[in-house]
């Protein structure tokens, strides 16, 4: 029978090896640090507050007084065309939001499927005085945490941190039974549980580095609110990380070449990116596949990240996701563990 | 109560789907010596040696090794064998202080590092990365992470293949330094001189059986031949050229055909070259070259099984 408690000295000695391994990478350590926050920087500024870029509206032929009204308001940028069919090619390309064509009554050609089309429609309607703006008060929301980079930040670190669990367990084990260092172990006293162990473990020592790293860049740069308490936003993440870290498992347990893993790997992250609520609210989907949407790791970490980040929700208000990633890490672990190929 | 022997293997099977890989294999291996299991490639002799080192259940069949079965004591057997497999890449970016430490940190007893880094000469690499290493460099390192436990037992995986002349030396010659400290090795091989050189026992293998067994020189001896006589007809000439007349030839006990070449095995190798060259005059056949060498053990496996070692 297999000792199954970790020794010591061979857990640490693996966790040293595993973190020398991956740190003396540097396209690992772009991919897991560098990436994230380069990505959260370029979104994060694009979609940080400021002024609304103008629409860009056509207009073709003599619209009479319009046109003096158009080219006053800010938030238009007037392009004037000579020919019907030059002012709709640029229409059909999405070069401008709207067209004007002058005649009596003016007519607006848009795309009513393009939301830069509905914002471009409403702005002329109130810059031609067809809406009276000044009967409704406008209140503009500033406020931290109700901007899209806020609800962007969690979504990026729980992709980020779901992408180096599985990457870092998945390509690693992968990649050592492909060097038949695996199978190099297995003729050594070395026990499977310590072997197994410092894969969690150094994923502790790098998760420990992209929390103070990514957190650090949404919260001081990018002014993103963390209003739990951060023992329990820590919490959160260590559970998270070590969800992904038991999928990782599984996914590489029989995989028998890198090209094997790069494709599972793939299969398990490009619908999480999509549908578990990243860049936008999976509420966005059909109401019907929600509840499946909900069941997915990816979708119950970044709910919860949100929840502690945005609205400070403590544990004790996040049950259902804790009890999802707690599900995410048992049932993987121990199902890839019982069929993991060792040689 | 006598010490048991390193390895004692009984009756060892195994199969894979229709192929019989290992087919009622017995293996006794006594302590301090050294024995080579020779074959070509698919002969069986990696699945022999896996199933020894526990890495594959053979399907049939008894293994002690020191004296300890894989069933009740795996571990007492793993702290005390060291293994060297055929085509493990060590973790590039540690280096090669970093890799033995790893390897050292996996047994309750072993050695000092820098002693095992003196005996594999690779002192003045300590710190350098696995990816810098040569491929003999890199096999010295996979030596010094099988010895570095001290083990009792050593496994070797065919420890040369693909390495230069050099290379291949300096293993040897590491593992001769351990040999001559009192260990066993087992190792496979398809180099006749590294058996030759290494092993005190040879065990021929040949679609998963033992076709032949004992001393290098023994098995060579086995062959009764004083040399082996090869002849080069010069093109088509070599049709004129008919077995029973060879044979008939002072001293001649054997001839094999391979292509247009002729290989005949002699037991007087004077007699028998001046009365083959006597008869190729007459028979009108001219050489493009005659060689004559001692017999070693790729002749005894040619002469047991038709095949060359090397053969795939």
């Amino acid at each position: 029978m297999d000792n199954l408690l970790p020794r010591w000295s061979e857990l640490l000695e693996l966790t040293r090896h595993r973190t020398l391994a991956f740190l003396r990478q540097p396209e690992g350590v772009f991919w897991v640090f560098a990436f994230p926050i380069v990505l959260a920087a370029v979104l994060g500024f694009a979609f940080q507050g400021g002024e609304p870029a103008p629409s860009r509206v056509g207009i073709l032929g003599d619209a009479g007084g319009w046109i003096a009204r158009l080219e006053a308001d800010p938030r238009i940028e007037l392009v004037r065309f000579s020919t019907r069919e030059d002012a709709d090619r640029r229409l059909a390309g999405g070069h401008i939001d709207a067209l004007v064509l002058a005649a009596d009554p003016p007519e607006l050609r848009l795309d009513p499927a393009r939301a830069e089309a509905e914002v471009a429609r409403l702005r002329v309607l109130v810059a031609v005085g067809e809406i009276d703006q000044d009967r409704l008060a406008i209140e503009p929301v500033t406020e931290r945490g109700a901007r899209y980079v806020d609800f962007l930040f969690p979504g990026l670190l729980g992709m980020s941190l779901m992408g180096t669990g599985l990457w870092s367990i998945g390509f690693s084990v992968a990649d050592m039974r492909q060097r038949k260092v695996l199978k190099r172990f297995l003729v050594t006293p070395m026990r499977r549980s310590s072997f197994l162990a410092s894969f969690l473990s150094a994923r502790m020592v790098y998760l420990a580095a992209e929390l103070f790293l990514i957190t650090g860049f949404g919260v001081w740069v990018l002014g993103v609110p963390l209003r739990s308490s951060l023992l329990e936003f820590t919490a959160i993440c260590v559970l998270g990380a070590v969800a992904f870290s038991a999928i990782g498992l599984l996914v590489a347990s029989r995989a028998k070449t890198i090209e094997g893993i790069s494709g599972l790997m793939n299969l398990v992250i490009v619908p999480m990116w999509l549908g578990s609520g990243v860049f936008f609210s999976y509420e966005r989907f059909p109401e019907a596949i929600h509840p499946l949407l909900r069941l997915l790791p990816l979708t119950a970490f970044n709910d919860a990240l949100r929840a502690a980040m945005i609205d400070g929700a403590g544990l004790a208000q996040l049950l259902p996701e804790l009890g999802m990633l707690i599900a995410w890490t048992v049932v993987p672990f121990v199902v890839g563990l019982k069929i993991f190929r060792w040689v | 109560m006598s010490v048991p022997p390193a390895v004692r293997a009984t009756g060892l099977v195994k199969r894979f789907g229709a192929l019989t890989a290992v087919d009622g294999l017995d293996l006794v291996l006594e302590r301090g010596t050294c024995l080579a299991l020779l074959g070509p490639n698919g002969a069986g002799k990696t699945t022999t040696i896996e199933m020894l080192e526990g890495l594959q259940r053979p399907d049939a069949g008894e293994i002690e090794i020191l004296g300890r079965a894989w069933a009740s004591d795996p571990d007492g057997i793993r702290e005390r064998i060291g293994v060297q497999l055929q085509e493990t890449r060590l973790t590039e970016k540690v280096t090669v202080h970093e890799t033995l430490r790893l390897f050292r940190s996996f047994y309750r007893e072993g050695r000092d590092l820098a002693e095992v880094l003196e005996v594999v000469g690779l002192t003045d690499k300590r710190n350098a990365r696995v990816e810098t290493l040569s491929g003999g460099q890199h096999q010295r390192l996979s030596l010094a992470c099988a010895l570095v436990s001290r083990p009792e037992l050593l496994f070797l995986d065919e420890p040369t293949t693909g390495l230069d002349p050099q290379a291949r030396r300096r293993v040897w010659e590491i593992v001769e330094g351990f040999k001559n400290a009192g260990g066993t090795v087992l190792l496979t091989t398809h180099y006749m001189e590294e058996a030759e050189r290494l092993a005190d026992d040879v065990v021929i293998v040949d679609a998963g059986k033992i076709i032949a067994h004992g001393s290098p020189a023994a098995v060579i001896g086995s062959l009764q031949a004083e040399s082996i006589v090869e002849i080069h007809p010069k093109d088509g000439s070599g049709d004129r050229l008919l077995d029973a007349a060879l044979l008939a030839l002072p001293g001649v006990g054997e001839v094999r055909r391979e292509g247009s070449s002729l290989t005949l095995v002699v037991t007087d190798t004077q007699a028998s070259v001046g009365a083959l060259l006597g008869h190729l005059t007459t028979v009108g056949v001219e050489l493009e070259s005659l060689r004559t060498h001692s017999p070693t053990l790729e002749d005894v496996f040619v002469a047991l099984t038709g095949k060359h070692l090397r053969d795939g």
